[in-house]
């Protein structure tokens, strides 16, 4: 396989890299809120929450995707196509982030907070002092692992128009006739940026110092 | 009369349809060490917790310094919640030591002692962090400022959590098996602490398995059994002979199992 097709094969992986980066980021984002309000005594918040983690968990990724592609353009909002793929993935990754943050939320020991309560803390200010840090980094690990499917996944994100990694793959393997040079080339990229994740989870993971010394 | 510290006005707790508190009336004198002691399961923590409203009280009234906590009297004798800025407010007077420490792990022991003080009452970083190492130092723990609390015993854990009580410049400091989880030979430090506590004139209420502290540094003793108060006294009253048959019973139990010593 030639330099320059593989100079073209890391060029899409950068934009698979980038789009799948700002999806984890929003959806991570979202995914706080989600599981704080799933967790909420409030039936107006809890239920809703959970709605939006059972439709998000429930349809398959293709369906969403090709969704909010046509239901953007449908309410008026003419955006370009990369918004929609973002904002399918961002969606789909912060109802499974809502869910392992959940767990992390609830894995916080009572007597932490009430620590907190006697210490004078609002609600909120043990939210974001105690409960979010703690349940973020109990929850870590399998963020990790978020990280790492949305990756994959985003190779979807082609049937939406966006030339990332997979498709970047199949059109030049369709103009060159060499579909297992390239599709090896595109498996190995997304090997590698993989086992970066992985490895940049496990040395920062490390980094939270408490648990054990 | 001055006002007592805390009292507890026919105070019921009932968890679902248990009822573990059957009407306690007391009152804790302030500057004073009260003691509360009484078989397992008496309902010594669930009232501690009420004082602190960590429990809501099912019945009854709780006042801190003779601030209603938590539940006020209503026009109609039926008590209404006041708002959670008001129980912050009033809850602000108390510290509490807890059994199993409740230290905050991702925060160094520096970090645990500065933090109200910070995220409360909008004190400055450095400063908050000068006043909490004057509180490190009151319990011996200076040097550890910079450890996080898996790197800690469980006695130095426990001083950490004292001092992070003491940092807010409590009235009362309530504490609640102090030494319950810790291995004998690192009680000694704690009970130091609370010794020099008391001897500072803090309004302390300890319930405690540790009758040997009780007996040298309580100023009252409360004795419960199944959810009553069966009797509240100063220690001489309490501890000498003839005893109250339930505490001597209960004493004795003590005193077979070598947990204190009492002439
Ligand atoms: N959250 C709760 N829900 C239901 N029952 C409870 C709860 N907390 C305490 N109890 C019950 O209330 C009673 C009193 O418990 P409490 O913890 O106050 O006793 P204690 O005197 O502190 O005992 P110990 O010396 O073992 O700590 C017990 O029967 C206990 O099972
Ligand atoms: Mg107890």
């Amino acid at each position: 396989m030639s330099w320059k097709l593989f100079e073209l094969l890391v060029q899409a992986s950068l934009y698979t890299v980038l789009i799948s980066f700002i999806s984890i980021t929003i959806g991570l984002a979202i995914g706080i809120v989600v599981s704080a309000a799933s967790l909420s005594s409030q039936r107006a918040l809890s239920i809703p929450a959970r709605t939006f983690v059972s439709f998000f968990r429930g349809a398959p990724l293709l369906v969403q995707l090709l969704l909010i592609y046509n239901l953007l353009p449908a309410l008026g909002l003419n955006v370009p196509s990369v918004v929609a793929a973002i904002a399918g993935l961002s969606l789909c990754t912060a109802a499974y982030q809502a869910e392992n943050l959940r767990g992390g939320f609830q894995s916080v020991p009572r007597g932490l907070l009430e620590a907190a309560d006697m210490a004078g803390l609002s609600a909120f200010q043990q939210f974001r002092r105690i409960r979010a840090p703690i349940a973020l980094r109990l929850a870590f690990p399998s963020l990790v692992n978020e990280a790492i499917m949305i990756l994959k996944a985003s190779s979807l994100v082609s049937v939406v128009g966006i030339v990332e990694l997979t498709r970047m793959a199949q059109d030049l393997a369709a103009s060159t006739y060499r579909p297992i040079e390239l599709f090896s080339a595109a498996g190995l990229l997304y090997l590698i940026i993989n086992w970066l994740i992985a490895s940049g989870g496990s040395l920062f993971e490390r980094s939270f110092r408490w648990g054990r010394p | 009369m001055t006002t007592p510290a805390i009292s507890v006005k026919g105070l019921i707790k009932r968890f679902g349809e248990v009822e573990v508190l059957h009407g306690i009336d007391l009152e804790i004198p302030q500057g004073q060490v009260s003691c509360m002691i009484g078989p397992s399961g008496s309902g010594k923590s669930t009232l501690l917790r009420c004082m602190a409203f960590l429990e809501e009280a099912t019945e009854g009234l709780i006042y801190i310094n003779g601030e209603p906590l938590g539940f006020a009297p209503g026009p109609q004798g039926k008590p209404v919640r006041l708002p959670a800025a008001r129980i912050r407010a009033v809850r602000s007077q108390i510290g509490m030591v807890f059994q199993q420490f409740n230290l905050w792990p991702h925060m160094t022991a520096l970090g645990n002692v500065s933090e109200a003080l910070k995220t409360v009452h909008g004190v400055r970083k450095s400063e908050a962090e000068e006043r909490a190492m004057l509180q490190l130092k009151k319990v011996g723990l200076a040097e550890r400022a910079g450890h996080y609390p898996s790197q800690l015993s469980g006695g130095q854990q426990q001083r950490v959590a004292i001092a992070r009580a003491l940092a807010l410049e409590p009235k009362i400091m309530l504490f609640d098996e102090p030494t319950s989880s810790l291995d004998p030979e690192l009680t000694g430090e704690v009970l130091n602490v609370m010794r020099s506590l008391a001897a500072d004139g803090m309004t302390m209420v300890v319930v405690s398995h540790e009758i040997g502290f009780a007996a040298s540094v309580g100023q009252q003793i409360a004795f419960l059994e199944q959810g009553r108060l069966v009797f509240a006294g100063p220690p001489r009253d309490v501890f000498n002979k003839p005893r109250h048959p339930r505490l001597d019973q209960f004493l004795d139990t003590y005193l077979d199992r070598g947990a204190a010593m009492l002439a």
